[in-house]
């Protein structure tokens, strides 16, 4: 398939010709049949094809003139095995058309994200810090073969182009492929980075003009592999328990009656798991049902939530260390009364994330290797964890990366890969370790239960003159990332809040550390802007309130310094019509959002509740500026996953503890936006050519509070504590 | 040992007559297309077509699929409207991380077949059984109006 995609070496605009000179037919063949690039692992790729020319990690041409490119940003949905080439196909002069990608293999050396300093795709990071490195690299390729022409020709270099995969001398007319220069060009030295020479953005071809995905045409017909898909000879497929409770140790097990039942092969019994090993997923999982496993729950056997929010309750009392401290909000608060003072206290559930693809890993441990298959965004993390359960040299693990059937962050944890490679070594040949939906909801790493104190006093003139948001909840980067967790704060923990844009005189930010360690918790798409952007923009309406002030005038008065959010704000709010008249029953509500991501956006949601609580959203607007856009029709559509995923969560999303055990389990009680209950979504671009700034987050972050907005318009309810149902329904008894 | 015909191929799987198709697909017979997400139909992953009728093979027994018809994403694109359905769901974007997809192109197939130019209602009745979380809906309701404009007979030569 690889091979025949490259033989047709035609433009899609010259194919457009041909194909209407010979009927629509060819060329829907053509879309389907030939776009389709199988996506290969590097020890897969390096089988098959032996490169000539590989300048760096990301780029390799052949002979052949067969141009690969190394993909070190993971694809789970958001399109960066259409991005990330792009960026590298504009400076190598390459089309879309005429490349092959491969997932990286785990090399931190080569692929690290420079934010993290490990191979990681999160956090909306991957436009944002690889738009120069890897136009970079594709420069760097490209000026090696100009040379490599060039130096054939005895002409300057100065005097030959790139374009489409050749080198063409402009005087003489003479043409070389990328294929023939490929081997003169890797004998060249490589290029001094300081001189190399980037395109003006005015010359872009690619970037920022809407690309068809390279991942897609696999995923209309049942080709594009996952994790789950991979098949070896020989391989067994398994399902576990992992303990209920987090800490909890098996005790006994009896697995009389599963060892009985067709296709069991083995029970591989560990401290805190029990694996059935079967022919097939189905076996395994009748051999799991029939297992009576005894358990030890350990210290955290009756915890509750409950128990979580009082914890978090009593540290909030607590100061905190401070995040930003501009003026005196301690002072203006402590002498100012109600109504001018507000105080109020938002909380956010523990949420899981959900993602369609259950969790999954297949592992090969031998001797003297070992051999991973998964979707992850952390290859190398994986890699180091199945080195360290199986003692061998990272140089002997070898792991394959696969699509990822939805990350969210919870493909930022390889806790599943070291526990199917300690399953793994005690099963002869390869095996698939599957986890049920419910494994998968109750042993998820949870977006963490977080707990926030917010003050603010409101002037005479109806503005603010001090804020102060004290956030309690844990350090999830002081587990993730040490390094990154300085000083007491958690950077991703505070994200949102410590940038806040309104501009008031005395602004205090606080951040409580308080680790409740009954659940794993980590990051959930949005990650910490999303719990903050939620507080914020509640309690910022709260004030609008107070001061009888419109929600967005009074926004738009606290932003004349930002100019970005301000035309944000603008937009959306134009196209949504905010402030024309709304049928009966129906409110809107606004939030705006910054933060570390670098982007601005603004939002406005649309809905209307039932006498019973139940929201209905039937319209959000959002407007977005991330600076420099690489793909657009990828910006528009992560920002709409992100709201769809926004709601999901804002409504109806929580995970609750019960002795120690989490209560949801499946899609009836952890409930999903359904395709009946999605709004009318509208996303509108301000282009400019600021920096690029994340944009697989914002979408989700924005949404919480403009619901929250919405239903205060159309109820007079605030609620500070999500679900927003949950909450409504007790607010309207 | 069960027969079972898929994709106008009979398989042959040595498998318990209990065992949901899903599991004969993706483990017996190794045909990956079709998506394992929640086991107890309540997603739609799993959507394939038994006789033209969308069903969920996580529930259903391979036994009662026995003598039947079965289609899965793999040869859906040999049906005239599935494959308008693969068209417009790329002419649109429509996918992200896609595990859904095929399960929502299963769905939208089916409905087509039955109703060619479906209403909104008639969508949200026959999709709100498939779940997304990358939130594709907005344009797997669009891709679903386009590819009920597309021509029936892509093949043949326009105004032939």
């Amino acid at each position: 398939m690889t091979a025949m995609a490259n033989k047709n070496r035609v433009s899609r605009r010259e194919f457009l010709i041909t194909g209407a000179a010979t009927g629509g037919g060819l060329l829907l063949a053509w879309q389907l049949d030939a776009l389709p690039r199988v996506v290969k692992s590097v020890a897969a790729a390096a089988k098959t094809a032996s490169p000539v020319f590989a300048p760096n990690g990301f780029i390799r041409i052949g002979k052949d003139g067969r141009v690969t490119l190394i993909m070190c940003q993971v694809e789970m949905g958001q399109g960066t095995y259409t991005s990330m080439p792009m960026l590298l196909a504009e400076e190598l002069e390459v089309g879309l058309d005429q490349v092959t990608l491969e997932h990286a293999p785990p090399n931190d050396k080569l692929y690290a994200n420079p934010i993290f300093g490990d191979q990681e795709t999160g956090a909306s990071t991957s436009v944002r810090v690889f738009y120069e490195p890897l136009r970079r690299a594709g420069a760097t390729a490209r000026t090696m073969l100009v040379a490599a022409a060039a130096q054939t020709w005895k002409v300057d270099p100065a005097s030959c182009r790139a374009r489409r995969g050749v080198v063409t001398h402009a005087a003489t007319g003479r043409k070389l492929s990328y294929g023939a220069l490929a081997e003169k060009a890797a004998a060249l030295p490589v290029p001094d980075p300081k001189k190399l020479a980037l395109k003006d953005p005015k010359d872009f071809k690619l970037i920022g003009t809407p690309a068809k995905r390279l991942d897609t045409p696999a995923k209309v017909n049942g080709k594009a592999q996952y994790g789950m898909d991979v098949r070896l000879p020989g391989m067994k497929f398994a399902t576990v328990a992992a303990s209920p409770v987090v800490g909890g140790k098996v005790v006994d097990v009896d697995d009389g009656k599963a060892k009985a039942i067709q296709g069991v092969r083995q029970i591989v019994r560990l401290d805190d798991v029990v694996a059935v090993v079967a022919d097939d997923m189905w076996a395994a999982k009748r051999g799991l049902s029939a297992l009576v496993i005894r358990w030890d729950d350990g210290p955290n056997g009756k915890v509750s939530t409950a128990d979580v929010v009082q914890g978090l309750a009593e540290a909030s009392q607590t100061s905190g260390v401070i995040v930003r401290n501009e003026g005196d909000a301690v002072a203006a608060l402590s002498s100012a009364v109600a109504p001018a003072k507000i105080e109020s206290i938002y909380e956010v559930p523990f949420l899981a994330h959900a993602a369609m693809e259950p969790i999954n890993c297949t592992v090969h441990v031998q001797p003297d290797r070992c051999e991973v298959w998964t979707g992850s965004q952390v290859l190398t993390r994986a890699q180091g964890g199945a080195a360290r359960v199986t003692g061998l040299p990272l140089d002997k693990v070898e792991v394959h990366n696969h699509y990822l059937g939805g990350g969210f962050g919870r493909r930022l944890e390889f806790d599943y890969v070291t526990q199917a490679v300690r399953i793994a070594q005690k099963v002869e040949g390869p095996v698939q370790i599957i986890w049920t939906r419910e494994e998968d909801i109750r042993h998820d790493v949870y977006r963490p239960y977080y707990y926030d104190r917010l003050s603010a006093v409101v002037g005479t003139d109806g503005r603010p003159n001090a804020w102060m948001h004290r956030i309690v909840g844990p350090a999830i980067l002081a587990r993730y990332a040490p390094p990154a967790f300085q000083k007491g704060i958690d950077p991703d923990g505070v994200d949102g809040a410590e940038q806040l844009l309104y501009d008031i005189p005395s602004i205090r930010v606080e951040f409580v550390r308080h680790e409740e360690p009954v659940l794993n918790t980590g990051f959930w798409r949005g990650v910490g802007v999303t719990h903050n952007n939620f507080v914020i923009e509640s309690f910022i309406d709260e004030l609008a309130s107070a001061a009888k002030a419109d929600p967005v005038a009074f926004r738009r008065a606290l932003l004349a310094k930002s100019p970005r959010a301000t035309a944000v704000l603008d937009v959306a709010t134009k196209a949504a019509g905010w402030g024309s008249p709304l049928p009966a029953g129906r409110g809107r509500g606004v939030s705006v959002l910054y933060s570390g991501w670098g982007s601005y956006l603004a939002e406005v949601a649309e809905v209307s509740v039932s006498k019973t609580g139940e929201v209905r959203v039937h319209r959000v607007v959002c407007a977005v500026d991330c600076g420099t856009v690489v793909n657009p029709d990828t910006v528009k559509a992560q920002i709409e996953g992100g709201i769809v995923f926004g709601i999901s969560g804002a409504l109806w999303g929580e995970v609750t503890l019960e002795n120690g055990r989490v209560a949801q389990s499946n899609f009836h009680d952890v409930r999903a936006l359904r395709i009946n209950e999605t709004p009318a979504i509208e996303v509108h671009l301000v282009r400019n050519g600021e920096k690029p700034g994340g944009i697989g987050e914002p979408g989700t972050a924005v949404t919480g509070a403009a619901l929250a907005n919405a239903v205060f318009a159309v109820t007079g309810k605030r609620i500070r504590k999500l679900p927003l149902e949950n909450q409504l329904r007790s607010a309207l008894a | 040992m069960l027969t079972l015909k898929i994709n106008g191929r009979a398989h042959t799987a040595d498998v318990d007559p209990d065992t949901p198709l899903l599991w004969v697909l993706r483990d017996a017979l190794g045909m990956t297309g079709t998506k394992f997400g929640c086991g107890v139909a309540l997603c739609g992953a799993c959507t394939v077509h038994l006789d033209g009728i969308p069903r969920r093979a996580c529930v259903m027994p391979a036994s009662a699929a026995v003598g039947h018809s079965i289609t899965t994403i793999e040869a859906i694109g040999d049906t005239a409207v599935g494959k308008k359905v693969q068209q417009a769901w790329l002419d649109l974007e429509v996918i992200q991380c896609g595990y859904c997809q095929s399960g929502q192109i299963m769905a939208a197939a089916a409905l087509l077949a039955k109703i060619p130019s479906p209403t909104d209602q008639d969508i949200d009745q026959a999709l709100s059984g498939n779940i997304c979380r990358c939130g594709t809906y907005p344009r797997i309701r669009a891709a679903i109006h386009r590819a009920a404009t597309l021509p029936s007979h892509p093949s043949a030569p326009k105004g032939a």
